[in-house]
């Protein structure tokens, strides 16, 4: 069994319509799953259902073998999901440091070494560390809220949409940035608008297409699967 | 150059000193409405109502202590009265929290309706002080009154124009200055503090995080019981305790924060003083000051007063809509209205 397994996802926004139907996501131990598709296919949908923002009909969600699926965020923040939001995702006036302390908000142990590996992760953050957040540039903002939350150490790292809004290059600095993360064993489901690019990285890609699996395969695979390439990627 | 020195002292005893006072003490009275507008989202038109209670607890207090023989010597008896005042005001918005504001904060009402509320609550708490103290105007300062006197001054310096400094006006700016670093370090560099810029900053990232909002709000409360006595125990100490008085304050306090920038700590400290120096400096008849600085032999005719003091809050009110027409974040970037 994969280290987060959602399945038959069914549900929608408060007393809403049903968005997602039966959908399937899973993502193995520092695996990195991208859920790529058109707009409106449910993919920022689809990973709040995984964090508990929205209540589902059917299917259920589990962390490491323990279902979750009762759960609020902040308790599955305790049980070791980190979430950075698409948008408003830092603390703006506050210090970039202090917007990695508000990250370790729950820990009671010493959080420096975790703010020293930030640092270490992000070159940037360290040097913008005395700022306040809210001045940074775009894709600086980015790493900050990837820090911050990753200051709880969690073992599921979910980012909704990192690289929106930001310069093609700075995007391949914050891929490139993921890669690294994935590689200390962090899971890392993530969705993205750049589908190319951000299946290039992937070891695993969900397709959406209204709020259901549409193809599910490795990155690789998806980006020489002709029929993904035609309707999604732009031939 | 005696009439340039004359007129110097002549603006300092009733402009410098007496604007300063007052503006710490409509900085912290704003602080307390800018906290609340940056945590709880909302204008608290209670305020002056909350430091009007705090006060009369103090006062009460220093009743008491006064009946005892308890005093501070040449510092005034409410100061020692001041914890209590602060126990009392926190008790107050605590319990109103509880009763009246947590049922809206669970039903999201919206920002306005929380200000309309907070009105509610206003007439209540008014309605309490009237009921225990009566709407009197009532001085509780006691010990040394002057640190300066004016006679004193004029016989040290061989000027014409007295100054006097009273202890009252030192106090208040001493305790001000203790207040806000005490406010500041709590902000920046405690760990509830910071929670708090964090839940004023980004409400949803703070849950994500674990915030306890039901927490930050509670130790908001706190905090701003406290300004709201300090900042009303030193408005009464300077001048006087009477509850209309202090209704009527809430104008230049919102006044003040809204200049500074609502939800900006350090805006609300320099709106205060910007409030206070341009109600003091237009109300202020300048004929004395004029009259030493012109031609030997010639006075002017009026007063050379912008607005008579009955206006004073004309000033406050003019500054309040200018702000809000032409910059609405305020000096320091708050939050808009």
């Amino acid at each position: 069994m994969s280290f987060l397994s959602a399945t038959n996802m069914t549900g929608g926004y408060g007393a809403g319509p049903d968005i997602l139907h039966d959908l399937e996501l899973s993502v193995d131990k520092g695996e990195i799953a991208v859920i790529v598709g058109p707009n409106g296919a449910g993919k920022s949908t689809g990973m709040k259902a995984v964090f508990g923002m929205l209540n589902l009909r059917e299917g259920a969600v589990k962390l490491d073998g323990t279902d979750i699926t009762g759960l609020s965020p902040q308790e599955r923040v305790h049980k070791g999901m980190g979430f950075v939001p698409q948008v408003r995702n830092i603390f703006p006036t506050m210090s970039v440091r202090e917007n990695l302390e508000m990250g370790a908000f729950i820990r009671d142990d010493d959080f420096e070494p975790t703010i020293e590996q930030v640092y270490e992760l992000f070159p940037a953050v360290y040097e913008k560390r005395n700022q306040n957040a809210g001045e940074l540039s775009g894709g600086q903002r980015q790493q900050v809220a990837v820090g911050r939350a990753l200051m709880t150490q969690p073992k599921l790292l979910m980012l909704d949409e990192p690289t929106a809004g930001v310069s093609p290059i700075v995007m391949d600095e914050l891929f490139d940035r993921i890669i690294e993360v994935a590689k200390t064993g962090i899971s890392i489901l993530m969705v993205e608008q750049n589908a190319r690019q951000a299946l290039e990285i992937a070891d695993k890609g969900y397709v959406l297409v209204q709020g259901r699996n549409a193809y599910t395969d490795t990155g690789e695979a998806l980006l020489a699967d002709p029929e993904v390439r035609r309707t999604f990627l732009g031939g | 150059m005696v009439d340039i020195l004359n007129a110097l002292v002549a603006f300092t005893n009733f402009v410098i000193i007496p604007a300063s006072a007052y503006g710490a003490q409509l900085a912290i009275g704003a602080l307390g409405v800018t906290l609340i507008y940056g945590i709880l989202r909302f204008s608290n038109f209670a305020h002056g109502e909350t430091m009007a209670f705090g006060t009369m607890v103090v006062l009460l207090v220093t009743g008491l202590f006064q009946s005892w023989g308890i005093s501070l010597g040449p510092l005034p008896t409410a100061l020692l009265a001041l914890p209590f005042g602060i126990l009392g005001a926190s008790a107050l918005v605590l319990f109103t929290d509880r009763t009246v504001y947590k049922f809206y904060r669970r039903v999201k009402a919206a920002p306005v309706m929380l200000v309309i509320v907070s009105m509610g609550v206003m007439f209540m708490m008014n309605g309490i002080i009237r009921m225990i103290v009566g709407t009197d105007d009532r001085r509780f300062a006691d010990g040394e009154r002057f640190i300066i006197r004016a006679r004193d001054f004029k016989e040290m310096t061989g000027l014409s124009e007295g100054l006097a400094l009273r202890t009252t006006q030192v106090l208040t700016i001493v305790v001000a200055i203790a207040t806000v670093a005490l406010l500041f370090w709590f902000l920046n560099k405690t760990r509830t503090g910071k929670s708090m810029r964090a839940y004023s900053d980004n409400e949803d990232l703070a849950l994500l995080s674990g915030i306890n909002p039901e927490r930050v709000v509670m130790i908001t409360w706190l905090v701003v019981a406290a300004l709201a006595t300090v900042a009303g125990t030193l408005y009464g100490l300077d001048k006087s305790f009477k509850p209309f008085v202090y209704m009527q304050l809430l104008l230049p306090i919102f006044a003040s924060a809204i200049v500074g920038g609502l939800g900006s700590p350090i805006g609300a400290i320099a709106g205060g003083f910007v409030i206070a120096f341009s109600e003091v400096t237009i109300t202020y008849a300048f004929k004395k000051v004029v009259t030493y600085l012109g031609p030997e032999g010639w006075r002017p005719d009026g007063l050379v007063q912008l607005l008579s003091t009955d206006y004073k809050f004309a000033v406050s009110f003019a500054i309040l809509i200018i702000v809000l027409l032409f910059k609405p974040t305020g000096l320091f970037k708050g939050k808009s209205v």
